[in-house]
């Protein structure tokens, strides 16, 4: 299928379209830049390319044309992916991408602010992650990785222009009851900043909203607050090293960044993780989806007033923790799996106790059910509220839960199975109206057939080996490396260069709790990463907050940001 | 404090130094600055399993004004450094701080162009707490920790503790 896309994509734009192999499996073309509009919406329009999933800049500064930038494309109704590559020198502009996707607004915010790569005609092309003093693009190879810069004050988001043309065009939009022209003020509308230090912002998300009256006339959203540089760390650090930085992505799920990251490194290397291994990571990945869901739920009904749910779904993830700190001794930061297999086996005795928290879990949302089900003040805040439509979705770049309440079944699970999820027998929970409603009950839903999948799981677990025996991956035995000098030889250079991941780049993907979590990683033949970017599933949901916020309330917005679970570490990095 | 034995009836002596000390001590609202995932290990010590109320700690204010225990759960990046040190002017005195986890102490891991290395370059900090994240455990030692410092505080108005700190 995806072949047969390159070649028709090459009768179209005839000479205009350069293949490029990739033995990893991602088909891969590079176009002129002058073409890249046309052939991006040729791939929209005729191929159903309908997201753009992400947009990662690369910089090879030896080179003439400096910068590469790739756009990550995906059909959902045909399952294919493409990746579109254009090249770049040093300030030379590369035509935007907004007027085809939504989602490219920020992906090339992203791209312009860590490389300097300018996107000519962008609405909006400020720094996204930096703060606005930032001088210089960090993540530039010549960019040295310890050079802060402080930051001296927060930056307005809204300015005396921007209040004016948000009154003319309020004024536009507000008639009185005889039909004339309600006229607007800028004096009438008042600015209200929220975050990032705010407690229904969960802590490091900004908006600043614009009222008229109660209403939100516009909201302006500002994210980076905790821009950690995972991905100038992980160029910094071996392939291994990176790791436990994955944990900190979305930490309230670290096991599936943990699972997926070791994926994605192996499908670049060219492994394949064992059958066991991979059922643990199933294992594992759900009760992660599970907890990542419970903190998720818990937080937004805090966030609308009820509080009792709160208690009663934290003291399952608790249990849950208890579980994981067990297995990997530590509670949310867990460093479990490792490229080419997992840290260690389970313990024995793993899967009864799974089997009773799975109970309490059960426990926990039949509690949570009876008290908001059908409660009239919780069916207030959220139906209805916050709604996107499945087309705005799917162009905002939505994954995930949040997607799948609008009442597409779209789960990475089952369109491109990984890890064996092709051998389980689940559903895909769905919602209809895309709202606050939905996206909760798709969650709680989900978290049952979780449930179901890692008792299958472990019904089913293989045994044989946990790693697979390729000793230029994962570290030899103990009894070899104290018993020979192969031995000690191997686990050296194993930790002093690191794993040699094969020069090439793969993307590798997975359902993470919130979506398409995928890691684009580039090698360039040595042990430590050449360029990892990470596809956090949160970042083209939040850049649809402001969208979302618009023509509601305070209220409503701070319902509606609580169910779509921006994970500020996942979002900023 | 003293309760008279002898001539038993309803009042107690003490000096006023230790009483409001004892007050205060028992009754710390704490404001998380909720930054990273330090924060996801604040809210399991809030939870019912951990229970911080057992601590006298559970009134979680979300403004500064209504606060006198500042808990910094998460990394600081340079971007989010001059919002810490605002929310921490608005806090009135007497205010004490927690440094929650390696991010906040030091900058942990995370030794980069956008990380502040340690909260601590902003604001003082009175209680260090380590971990990545730090268990409930460390955090609520951490809090009995302030809870000693507050016994031992005198009344004078407690803006003087930091004085040293206050210009840098």
């Amino acid at each position: 299928m995806s072949q047969k896309l390159v070649e028709r994509l090459q009768q179209e734009f005839s000479g205009e379209i350069r293949t490029v192999s990739n033995p990893k499996g991602d088909e891969t073309v590079v176009v002129d830049r002058e073409k890249l509009v046309d052939v991006l919406t040729h791939l929209r329009d005729s191929e159903g390319c309908e997201q753009l999933s992400d947009v990662v800049g690369v910089d090879y500064p030896d080179r003439d044309e400096r910068f590469e930038v790739n756009y990550l494309l995906r059909s959902w109704k045909n399952n294919h992916r493409l990746i579109v590559k254009v090249n770049a020198a040093e300030d030379e502009p590369v035509p935007t991408a907004t007027g085809v996707y939504r989602s490219a607004d920020w992906h090339e915010r992203e791209v312009y602010d860590l490389l300097g790569v300018p996107f000519a005609d962008h609405p909006d092309l400020r720094r996204i992650l930096c703060h606005h003093e930032f001088e210089g693009h960090a993540l530039r190879k010549d960019y040295p990785i310890e050079q802060g810069q402080e930051c001296s004050r927060p930056e307005h988001l809204f300015n005396d222009q921007d209040i004016t043309a948000a009154a003319r065009r309020a004024t536009t939009l507000v008639t009185d009851l005889d039909g004339a022209l309600d006229e607007v003020h800028p004096s009438d509308l008042l600015t209200v900043n929220l975050g990032p230090s705010h407690p229904a912002m969960h802590g490091a998300l900004r908006a600043e909203v614009l009222l008229d009256g109660e209403t939100i006339l516009e909201a302006r959203t500002e994210i980076g607050y905790i821009h950690r540089c995972f991905e100038k760390e992980s160029e910094d650090h071996t392939w291994a090293q990176v790791m436990p930085y994955t944990d900190r992505l979305n930490y309230c799920s670290a096991m599936l960044n943990n699972s997926i990251y070791a994926s994605a490194v192996e499908k670049l290397i060219g492994v394949e993780a064992t059958p066991r291994a991979q059922a643990i990571r199933v294992i594992v990945s759900e009760l992660s989806r599970i907890i990542d869901h419970l903190v998720c739920i818990c937080a937004n009904l805090v966030d609308i007033g009820a509080l009792t749910n709160y208690w009663y779904l934290y003291n399952v993830r608790e249990s849950i923790y208890e579980q994981l700190e067990k297995l990997c001794g530590s509670r949310l930061t867990t460093n479990y799996a490792r490229i080419g297999g997992m840290s260690h086996d389970l313990y024995e005795g793993f899967d009864l106790e799974v089997l009773a928290k799975l109970d309490q879990l059960d426990e926990g949302i039949s509690d949570v059910m009876k008290l908001v089900a059908r409660n009239g003040i919780f069916l207030d805040r959220t139906v209805d509220v916050g709604v996107i439509s499945q087309a705005d979705a799917l162009s905002f770049g939505y994954t995930g839960p949040c997607l799948r309440a609008t009442g597409l079944a779209y789960d990475l699970r089952k369109t491109n199975p990984y890890w064996g999820y092709e051998n389980y027998d689940f559903a895909i929970p769905t919602g209809t109206n895309g709202d606050t409603h939905d996206r909760i009950m798709v969650r709680m839903a989900e978290m049952v057939q979780s449930r179901s999948i890692i008792i299958q799981a472990l019904e089913n677990l293989p045994d044989g080996p946990l790693n697979v025996d390729d000793h230029s991956v994962v570290m030899p035995p103990k009894e070899k490396v104290y018993g020979s000098i192969e031995g000690v030889m191997n686990q050296f250079k194993l930790v002093y260069e690191g794993i040699c991941v094969p020069a090439g780049e793969a993307y590798g993907f997975g359902e993470g709790a919130n979506g398409e979590l995928g890691f684009f990683c580039v090698s360039d033949g040595t042990g430590n990463p050449y360029r990892l970017k990470v596809r956090p599933p949160c970042f083209p949901i939040f850049s649809s907050y402001a969208f979302l916020a618009e023509g509601g309330m305070i209220p409503d917005a701070i319902a509606t940001l609580g169910s779509l679970n921006i994970i500020a570490g996942e979002l900023d990095r | 404090m003293a309760v008279d034995l002898e001539s038993p009836s309803n009042f107690i002596t003490t000096r006023l130094r230790q009483a409001v000390n004892w007050g205060r001590k028992y009754s710390l609202w704490p404001l998380p600055f909720e930054v990273a995932c330090c924060a996801i290990e604040f809210m399991s010590t809030v939870s019912s399993y951990n229970d911080i109320s057992r601590f006298g700690a559970e009134l979680v204010r979300f403004s500064p004004r209504q606060s006198d225990l500042l808990i910094i759960a998460g990394t600081i990046s340079y971007k989010q450094a001059p919002i810490l040190k605002t929310i921490y002017e608005q806090m009135a005195e007497p205010k004490w701080v927690i440094a929650m986890g390696a991010c906040a102490s030091s900058g942990g891991f995370y030794n980069n162009y956008s990380t502040l290395q340690g909260a601590d370059r902003v604001i003082p900090v009175d209680v260090y707490v380590a971990g990545c994240p730090p268990t409930p455990e460390n955090l609520m030692f951490a809090l009995t920790q302030i809870q000693e410092k507050v016994e031992k505080e005198g009344l004078v108005p407690a803006s003087d503790r930091h004085t040293d700190r206050a210009e840098a």
